[in-house]
C-alpha cells in the first residue's frame, strides 16, 4: 500500500510546469544560455565605445560542467528562476563582492582534485574526493526558494543529497552538538581572499555553522548541482550546502570541511555583525534587518525591471510545516 | 596656466556635458527594460544612479576649485547644469527605490524611509538637493539674494550626508565608501578658509 502524506508546502497539481513545456526545458534552458550569453555580449560592446584605454580582452573560457544522472523533481510550485540568472547574480565575496563578479572572476577555479574531509566528534571520520561528491550518495532533484537576507529571493533546482545521510555515515557521537562548515581558503585561486577590497573585508575562510538537529533535518541538502549539470564555481563548485528555511548565507559553499563539535560555532558574518546576522538566521518576516525590512522580498525571475514581484516572506521561508518542530519553545526574536 | 576657450565653443561643450550625462543613463534603463542587468536589475540601476549622483556631485564640487586655482574660468558655467544631473540622477536613484525596489507600496516606502537610519540620511540630503535644483533658476537666484548663497552652500552638507548614506548602506565592502569620504575631505581642504571663517563666525557669538 502506498501512503501519501502532502504538506502544505507541496506542489498542486495546477502548479506542475506544463508536460510540454517540461519536456522542452533542456532546450528552453539552452535557449535562455543563449540569451545570457548574448546580453554579455552586447553589455560589453556598449561599454567598449568609451573603453579605449583597455586592453584587448580575451574571453575566458567558460567553467565546464558536467551533466548528472540523478531522480528528477516533479514540477515546481512556482517559477524557476532561470539558469542564467541563478548563475549570474551570486554572493560568493571569495570572487568579489558584486553580484556578477562571482561569474566573472571563478571561471578557471579548479575543482578536481577536491578533498571533502568530514572529521571531529564521529566514529567514522571520512574523506571524500572529487568522484565521491557525486557517487557516494543518490543524487535527487530539489527545488527550493532561496532567500536571500538581503530581501531577494530565487527558487533554485538543485541537486543533492540529504545532509542527513551524511551525517548518519559519519556516525556523530554523543558529544556533538553543532556542525561547522568551511569554505576551501585558497588565495590563489579565489582573489576576495587577496584583497580586501575584492572580498569585502570578510576573514577568510568562510565558516557556518548548523545544529545538529537541523543538519538531521530532511530538507538540508548537500548540493552538487543545479539544471541538471554540476555547480558552476559562483554557485558553489563542488559542493555546498543548501538550508532553504535560513538566509542564503547560511548555505555556505565550495565547502572542504565538516566538523562535528561539542559548543555552538563562529561564523563568519556573525563574527561581522552580530547584532545584524544572527547564529541561526532563520527567515523570518517578524524580525527586520536593523537596515531594512524581512517582510518581503523581490522574487527575481524572467523578464526585465518590471518583472520583479516584491512578495510577502513566509515564516522559515515557507518551510515551517517540516523545520518549526526544531526550534519549539525558543524565542526567535533573541535567536534570530 | 590660463586656458581661453572661445566663447562660442561653450554650447557644444554642453552639449558634449549633456550626452555624457545622459548616454549612461539610456543606457543602463534601456538594459533594465530588456532584461540584459543581470540577475538583479533593480538592484543595478539603483547602485548605478546612486554612485552617479554621487560622482556628479563631487564634480561639481571640483569645479570652483579646479576654475580659481588654474585659471579655467569658462569651467563655471558648466556647475550649475552638472549640480542639475547630479539631482537628475538622484531623482531616478529615488524612485527606482519607490517603483522597483518597494513596487508603489508607500507605506512600506514611508516606513523605510524613517525606520532605515541610511535612508533617512539619504532622504535628507535628496531634499535638501530638491531645493538647491529648484532654486538654481536664474529668477529665483536673483529674487532670493544674499539668501542664495547661504542655502547652496547646504552642498557641502548634502555631500556628506550622500557619503554617509553610502558608506550605512553596505553590508561589508566598505573601502569604497572609505574611498569616497576620502574625496570628500579633499573638496573641503580646498575650502578650508571658508569653512573656518564659518565655524569662527558660530564660535564667537
Amino acid at each position: 500500500m502506498i501512503i501519501k502524506t502532502t504538506s502544505s508546502s507541496d506542489c498542486k497539481e495546477h502548479d506542475v510546469t506544463d508536460e510540454k513545456v517540461y519536456q522542452q526545458r533542456r532546450e528552453l534552458i539552452k535557449k535562455m544560455g543563449f540569451l545570457g550569453a548574448g546580453s554579455l555580449l552586447s553589455s560589453s560592446a556598449g561599454a567598449g565605445i568609451l573603453d579605449i584605454f583597455s586592453d584587448e580582452t580575451t574571453p575566458t573560457p567558460l567553467f565546464s560542467q558536467k551533466n548528472l544522472n540523478y531522480i528528477a523533481a516533479n514540477g515546481s510550485a512556482e517559477e524557476l528562476t532561470p539558469e542564467g540568472k541563478i548563475t549570474g547574480h551570486n554572493n560568493f565575496y571569495e570572487f568579489g563582492v558584486e553580484k556578477q563578479q562571482p561569474a566573472e572572476l571563478s571561471q578557471s577555479f579548479k575543482v578536481d582534485p577536491w578533498t571533502l574531509k568530514i572529521s571531529g566528534e564521529v566514529e567514522n571520520p571520512l574523506t571524500l574526493g572529487y568522484d565521491d561528491l557525486y557517487s557516494s550518495f543518490d543524487l535527487e532533484e530539489r527545488i527550493y526558494r532561496l532567500r536571500c537576507v538581503e530581501a531577494w529571493s530565487m527558487v533554485v533546482p538543485w541537486i543533492g543529497f540529504s545532509l542527513a545521510d551524511l551525517v548518519k555515515k559519519a556516525k556523530p557521537t554523543s558529544r556533538a552538538k553543532y556542525l561547522v562548515f568551511e569554505t576551501l581558503y585558497d588565495p590563489a585561486q579565489m582573489p576576495g581572499q587577496r584583497s580586501r577590497r575584492l572580498g569585502g573585508g570578510i576573514d577568510y575562510p568562510y565558516v557556518e555553522g548548523l545544529r545538529i538537529d537541523e543538519a538531521m533535518n530532511p530538507l538540508a541538502l548537500m548540493s552538487v548541482g543545479l539544471y541538471g549539470k554540476t555547480l558552476p564555481p559562483q554557485n558553489g563548485a563542488p559542493i555546498r550546502l543548501v538550508v532553504p528555511w535560513k538566509y542564503g548565507f547560511k548555505s555556505i559553499k565550495s565547502i572542504v570541511g565538516i566538523k562535528f563539535v561539542e559548543r555552538q560555532p563562529s561564523t563568519t558574518w556573525n563574527l561581522l555583525a552580530a547584532n545584524e546576522y544572527g547564529f541561526y538566521a532563520n527567515v523570518n518576516p517578524a524580525v527586520d534587518h536593523p537596515r531594512w525590512s524581512q517582510a518581503s522580498e523581490r522574487r527575481i525571475t524572467t523578464g526585465g525591471i518590471f518583472a520583479q514581484n516584491r512578495i510577502p516572506t513566509m515564516p522559515f521561508n515557507g518551510y515551517g510545516e517540516q523545520v518549526a518542530d526544531i526550534y519549539s519553545g525558543m524565542n526567535l526574536r533573541k535567536y534570530y | 596656466m590660463a586656458i581661453h576657450v572661445p566663447r562660442q565653443w561653450i554650447p557644444y561643450l554642453k552639449v558634449l556635458v549633456h550626452l555624457a550625462a545622459l548616454y549612461p543613463l539610456i543606457d543602463l534603463y534601456y538594459a533594465a527594460f530588456s532584461d540584459q542587468l543581470g540577475g538583479d536589475p533593480v538592484e543595478a540601476v539603483i547602485h548605478f544612479t546612486g554612485i552617479g549622483a554621487l560622482n556628479l556631485l563631487l564634480i561639481s564640487l571640483l569645479i570652483s576649485p579646479l576654475a580659481k586655482r588654474f585659471k579655467l574660468n569658462f569651467l563655471m558655467q558648466f556647475r550649475r547644469m552638472i549640480g542639475l544631473y547630479a539631482f537628475a540622477y538622484a531623482l531616478c536613484h529615488m524612485l527606482n527605490f519607490l517603483f522597483f525596489e518597494v513596487q508603489f507600496n508607500l507605506q512600506l516606502f514611508i516606513e523605510e524611509v524613517f525606520e532605515r537610519p541610511y535612508i533617512t540620511v539619504g532622504m535628507s540630503a535628496f531634499l535638501l538637493l530638491t531645493a538647491l535644483a529648484v532654486t538654481s533658476i536664474t529668477k529665483l537666484r536673483r529674487k532670493m539674494k544674499s539668501r542664495w548663497q547661504i542655502l547652496h552652500n547646504c552642498i557641502y552638507l548634502v555631500a556628506l550626508l550622500v557619503v554617509i548614506h553610502f558608506y550605512w548602506s553596505v553590508k561589508s565592502e566598505i573601502i569604497e565608501p572609505l574611498i569616497y569620504f576620502a574625496m570628500y575631505a579633499a573638496l573641503m581642504m580646498f575650502r578650508h578658509e571658508k569653512l573656518r571663517g564659518w565655524v569662527e563666525k558660530i564660535t564667537s557669538r
